[in-house]
């Protein structure tokens, strides 16, 4: 029986560019350079790994964006995934962390899996919550933030590393999975991936497809709200302690005076 | 107007391969380039970095195993690796320059042999045309192959023979018949471990330190005789077809070259501060970076032109090859010496890489042919 895992992608702003809002509060995605999220890339190389050690898998990755997010699907597919799916509706756009896991999770019933891996968090919104959604969405097992991971006999298996201990976690197929940024370094593009990727099918669906209706996500749709936005202000040049034989006395008090000590 | 228009840009798929090599070669060759230099050894991890990602041959035809790009796409890698790194960038460049020749005018068998093995990075191939009694005049040249039974037998030098030592694989031009003078060299594959064969000491560069260039000796070298390519009498002429080709790679890394000086100047003039403001905002600072701008844009547009005719196999390729070799390390020379004078004493250092780059750029004058030759090929073969 062949392995299918769904690889969960996004396509965020370039953090090394300008990143900055829309005039409706959302996050400006037409305006700016986008990519692949850097932590997603850990999603698909552990995918391929998995896939690669099973002999027989497909990979599929997913994402839900505007027209520009098939960029990040075709570097997906270009790392050697065989598959996409593209969720692209207009409703979609503004929805929050909920709305987008409940659109990912019809998607991901409709495309069918034994493994959904999802990076450890986007590098726009950074919430990290996601996986836990989506498998609570679709009632199987969640096993996130693993730097090791690997499938066995239709059991996920995988390393967490917390601050305190170690942990060695597993579950049943079908699960969620979240792997982090210490899972193994995201192979690069080869000349023949990415001339392959040009013919891997990329499947569109928009929310109908989906059977979800527009009132449920979106703006209108989202529990959260983004009232109001300011940019952080430009550094100033802080305050500079002389010391005059008084240095100490004089950072302690600083300190104390920001509630520091 | 319209946005479908599709001439004078490169594809989609260039543009995804040119990002690819980019993050790698910031990530896995950049962190090295210094010390490279500065140690004049070879880059191992741009080596390893490159054929862990089939970067290091991609010219090679997928019949073969190799990656199959084509002449843009090898341009682009060779490009985007220079910008980070002079030395590691004739990785690519050599591997291509040496096996061409067998590509070009091998039989099946030695195709099948050698491009594969150098595709499965079992081996660099290295390119031996030029001798200490001739170097534009390749055709003077005094290394002997002379037949026995079922081999050859090559005695010789060879000069500046870039990744010599390193290289598995050589091809070698060497006199069969020298009443004919250019008609009568043929090429040969030398395998480094042909007994005979050994290296000079390394050459004290001025730049491109990372990439050894050394003599290779040929000492009664016994081969078999189906290690020649093509026939008996037709090596010169590949030799040359090889350059008309392999000239677009050399401008390939004079525009990388310049293109990492350009942008390393650039972050420059916005940080640096005199007279209480950026000097990027003194005009006579934005005329030269303006001017360096628009000659490596005008050298990057011929290099491509010529790409596309090494491809296609065009008529006008020896021009082509020649003009944008020409021009792109002429402009690659005008705009690292600009981009250390950007920087003023601080570009003067090694602290900082323009004065590497400056030093790298200008052997894209000389090897594959010196600007002036060159001049002689273009005015030979004026379109």
């Amino acid at each position: 029986m062949t392995l299918k895992i769904v690889v969960c992608v996004k396509y965020v702003p370039d953090a090394t560019g300008d990143r900055r809002f829309a005039d409706d509060t959302t996050t400006d995605r037409e305006g700016v350079d986008g990519l692949l999220s850097e932590l997603d890339e850990y999603g698909v190389e552990q995918a391929l790994r998995i896939a690669e050690a099973s002999g027989d898998a497909e990979v599929t990755v997913l994402t839900v964006g505007p027209d520009d997010a098939k960029d990040a699907l075709r570097k997906a597919l270009s790392m050697g995934a065989d598959k996409a799916v593209h969720v692209n509706d207009e409703d979609i756009h503004g929805s929050d962390v909920i709305g987008t896991s409940a659109v990912l999770a019809k998607a991901l019933e409709n495309t069918g899996f034994d493994l959904v891996v999802c990076g450890m968090a986007s590098t726009d919104g950074t919430m990290g919550v996601l996986p836990a959604l989506l498998a609570e969405r679709l009632g199987v097992p969640q096993v996130t933030l693993l730097s090791e991971v690997s499938v066995e006999g239709g059991v996920v298996k995988g390393r967490r590393d917390g601050d305190a201990a170690t942990e060695q976690v597993e579950a049943a197929l079908p699960a969620v999975v979240s792997v982090t940024d210490q899972s193994g370094e995201a192979r690069y593009p080869s000349f023949k991936g990415i001339m392959a990727a040009k013919k891997k099918p990329v499947a569109e669906l928009d929310l109908d497809d989906l059977g979800i209706d527009a009132d449920e996500v979106g703006l209108a749709g989202s529990w959260t709200k983004v009232a109001d936005i300011t940019a952080r202000p430009a550094r100033t040049a802080g305050t500079v302690v002389k010391d005059e034989g008084e240095g100490g006395k004089q950072l302690a008090a600083y300190l104390a005076e920001q509630k520091f000590i | 107007m319209s946005n479908s228009f599709d001439l004078f840009r490169t594809t989609e798929e260039h543009d995804m391969l040119r990002d690819a090599v980019r993050s790698l070669a910031e990530a896995k060759i950049a962190p090295f380039a210094a010390e490279v230099d500065e140690q004049g050894r070879f880059p191992s991890e741009a080596l390893e970095a490159l054929q862990g990602n089939d970067l290091h041959a991609v010219h090679v035809p997928e019949e073969y195993g190799g990656a199959g790009a084509d002449a843009l796409a090898t341009v682009i890698v060779i490009e985007e690796v220079a910008r980070v790194c002079a030395s590691s960038s004739l990785i690519p460049a050599v591997n291509k320059l040496g096996s061409l020749p067998v590509q070009l005018s091998g039989s099946e068998e030695l195709k099948a042999k050698y491009l594969g093995a150098l595709a499965r990075g079992e081996g660099m191939f290295s390119y031996c045309l030029s001798e200490p009694e001739a170097g534009s005049d390749a055709a003077g040249m005094k290394t002997r192959a002379v037949r026995d039974g079922d081999f050859w037998v090559l005695n010789g030098v060879k000069r500046w023979i870039t990744n010599a030592g390193v290289s598995e694989f050589y091809t070698v031009m060497a006199v069969t018949d020298p009443e004919k003078r250019s008609r009568g060299i043929s090429a040969f594959v030398v395998e480094k471990g042909d007994e005979g064969v050994s290296f000079g000491a390394p050459e004290k560069k001025l730049g491109i330190k990372g990439s050894p260039t050394r003599e290779v000796y040929f000492d009664n070298v016994r081969i078999p005789a189906d290690r020649m390519i093509g026939a008996e009498g037709t090596g010169f002429a590949t030799a040359m077809k090889t350059l008309d080709h392999t000239r677009v790679t050399i401008a390939a890394q004079a525009i990388g070259i310049a293109q990492g000086a350009l942008d390393y100047a650039k972050g420059y003039v916005q940080e640096r501060k005199q007279f209480g403001k950026a000097i990027a905002e003194f005009q006579g600072v934005q005329f030269m970076l303006a001017d360096m701008a628009m000659k490596l844009e005008a050298a990057r547009q011929l290099t491509y032109a010529a790409a596309a005719k090494s491809q296609r196999t065009d008529g006008d390729l020896t021009f082509f090859g020649a003009a944008a070799k020409c021009f792109a390390s002429d402009v690659a020379m005008e705009i690292t010496t600009d981009a250390v004078q950007l920087l003023g004493g601080y570009g003067y250092t090694r602290d900082y890489p323009v004065e590497r780059m400056m030093r790298d750029a200008k052997i894209t004058q000389i090897y594959e042919g010196t600007n002036q030759v060159q001049r002689i090929v273009m005015a030979r073969n004026l379109p």
